[in-house]
């Protein structure tokens, strides 16, 4: 090798390096200081005080059953209404399968600012039917977490063979219920829980719905704490994210192991363009 | 006539979904768009000739400085970062964890981003109070978090991230053989990044731009937690026009405001899509 060559290539890694460092701070900078704020007393020295408060504060603790109750629902709300349908374009309306994944993706590029002030409307009439309680929130998240739970389990559909596995089962005497049910949906289950785990991930950081429809989640009641309480509202949002932190680890753990086996794999949600919670 | 029926019955079984769909993504979306023409229940052009105030002027002008500006300083640390990434070993540990770190902050945002943010720059901060006491400066300022500069900053962290992993395959997409090619007929390092890289990448660069500026523009929740005093920026005003919904004396100005942000949105994904099928010619 030359030693221009060496030299180039020695001040690439440099590059390198300077460029991990200054940006790894700047990422690192804030978390590593909400802990530190989480943990402090006013006058020097440390405390778990406010970790404790986490448990304690009613407002926080129901807060948290709502945020979890309205993940469980939407997850399953969420199955429910994409699967099926999923399966069923597959397997007997191909035709439609663009506009199905249209109206998918569409929430992407909807701002969910903008999106809450249509639902105003429909809201009036949820909660006539439904009653006025933040778990009807369940209905529009089911919206949001779309277009990532479409994207998870069109991965995995893609990573079977649905027609002929279908066909096998319809010859043998199957009904349209036992095919979908009892044949192909046992054979996604890896992409099904990714599409669970990436929906109470955003379920459990909403808050711009949440809070302009009026209802109480999480995310609402950290900021409504963040005005009376800073740190013990900073030690609940550290939470919440470490929380969402290790669901996502998780389902990169579920991606990993399905593309280790099949090659064509790709269930970790990340590389998309995303118009999220921002 | 029963065959007719028969061949109906399979588009029967995706009527829960569309029917959903309907009512809790179409009628909100299309309800917005009508309802910034309608005021006191009739057809009317209060509420869009109201987007001409001045208020709502400069707010939809914050909005597009502010994502301008993070989008910018995003597209190029990210594009910078990716460039890092890109020029290690392909499937190096190094590679896996910045590409799944960024997968995770690029989503990070909303009531913890902006708390994060309180609590290394705000009045108490970590990094205020080290600033205070270990450098006798004040970076808290005049609370500068907490307006537009502050919100450029804070939107800067999922910019990043969100620039790597939408510019990542670009990158990737850049063959060995065209930097050996030029190197072989001669061309130095500032020719090849001139004549080949940049114009190969430069859809590329701009489409991600386009994204993170409409990522940008879109984003409430971090701004909201943020930004409790008057209204900066569009989805603030919305907020507003929303809670208390005499702003002006307009009862649909939330509406006329959604529509305006769905505008500039469609704009901008536009140009993405366009910008995108050129860059696909090239890089795949």
């Amino acid at each position: 090798m030359s030693t221009a060559r060496v030299r180039a290539r020695r001040r690439l890694q440099a590059f390198r390096i300077a460029v991990f460092v200054v940006l790894g701070l700047f990422f690192v900078v804030p978390l590593a200081s909400m802990a530190a704020y989480s943990v402090r007393v006013p006058g020097g020295g440390r405390t778990l005080e406010f970790w404790k408060q986490l448990g304690q504060d009613p407002d926080l603790r129901s807060a948290i059953v709502t945020s979890l109750e309205l993940a469980f629902l939407t997850v399953v709300l969420m199955l429910v209404l994409l699967v099926p349908t999923m399966i069923w374009v597959r397997l007997r309306v191909p035709s439609m399968s663009r506009v199905v994944e249209f109206l998918c993706l569409l929430p992407l590029t909807i701002p969910a600012i903008v999106l809450v002030v249509g639902l105003k409307g429909v809201y009036a009439w949820v909660a006539y039917f439904f009653g006025d309680t933040s778990l009807t929130l369940t209905f529009a998240y089911v919206v949001l977490v779309l277009p990532y739970s479409y994207r998870a389990i069109d991965a995995g559909l893609a990573s079977i063979d649905v027609i002929t596995l279908s066909e096998a089962a319809r010859s043998l005497g199957a009904s349209w219920f036992t095919v979908i049910t009892r044949v192909i949906v046992p054979n996604i289950g890896a992409a099904l829980l990714s599409a669970a785990f990436i929906s109470v991930a955003l379920v459990l950081g909403e808050f711009t719905l949440a809070s302009l429809l009026n209802y109480d989640n999480l995310q609402v009641v950290i900021n409504l704490l963040g005005k009376s309480d800073s740190q013990t509202s900073v030690a609940a949002s550290l939470a919440s994210l470490v929380f969402a932190f290790l669901l996502l680890i998780l389902l990169s753990f579920v991606g990993r192991r399905r593309s280790a086996r099949r090659a064509t794999s790709d269930l970790v949600p990340a590389p998309q363009p995303s118009m999220k919670e921002g | 006539m029963g065959r007719r029926i028969r061949r109906l019955v399979p588009v029967l079984g995706l009527v829960p979904f569309f029917g959903y769909l309907t009512i809790f993504l179409l009628i909100p979306t299309v309800a917005v768009v009508v309802g910034a023409f309608v005021e006191n229940d009739r057809a009317s052009l209060s509420n869009i000739r109201a987007l001409g105030d001045g208020v709502v002027m400069r707010t939809l002008w914050h909005s597009i400085v502010l994502s301008a500006e993070s989008a910018v300083i995003g597209a190029v640390l990210g594009a910078v970062l990716a460039y890092a990434v890109v020029t290690g070993r392909p499937d190096g540990l190094l590679r896996r964890s910045v590409t799944s770190a960024c997968g995770v902050l690029a989503q990070f945002g909303g009531v913890t981003l902006a708390f994060a943010f309180i609590a290394t720059l705000g009045f108490s901060g970590v990094v205020t109070e080290a600033g205070r006491d270990l450098l006798g400066i004040d970076l808290f300022g005049n609370g500068w978090l907490f307006g537009l500069n502050g919100l450029t900053l804070v939107y800067t962290y999922f910019q990043i991230p969100l620039m790597v992993i939408v510019f990542l395959p670009s990158l990737d997409g850049m063959r060995v053989q065209w930097r050996e090619a030029a190197e072989s007929l001669g061309a130095s390092t500032w020719q090849f990044w001139r004549y080949i890289a940049g114009p190969l990448l430069l859809p590329a660069f701009l489409g991600s731009m386009l994204l993170l500026f409409a990522n940008a523009f879109a984003a409430y929740a971090t701004a909201a937690a943020l930004v409790s005093q008057g209204s900066p920026i569009l989805p603030l005003l919305i907020r507003n026009a929303l809670t208390s919904e005499i702003v002006l004396g307009q009862s649909h100005l939330a509406f006329a405001l959604a529509l305006d942000m769905i505008v500039v949105v469609v704009i901008v994904m536009t140009l993405y899509a366009l910008l995108l099928r050129r860059t696909s010619r090239w890089l795949r």
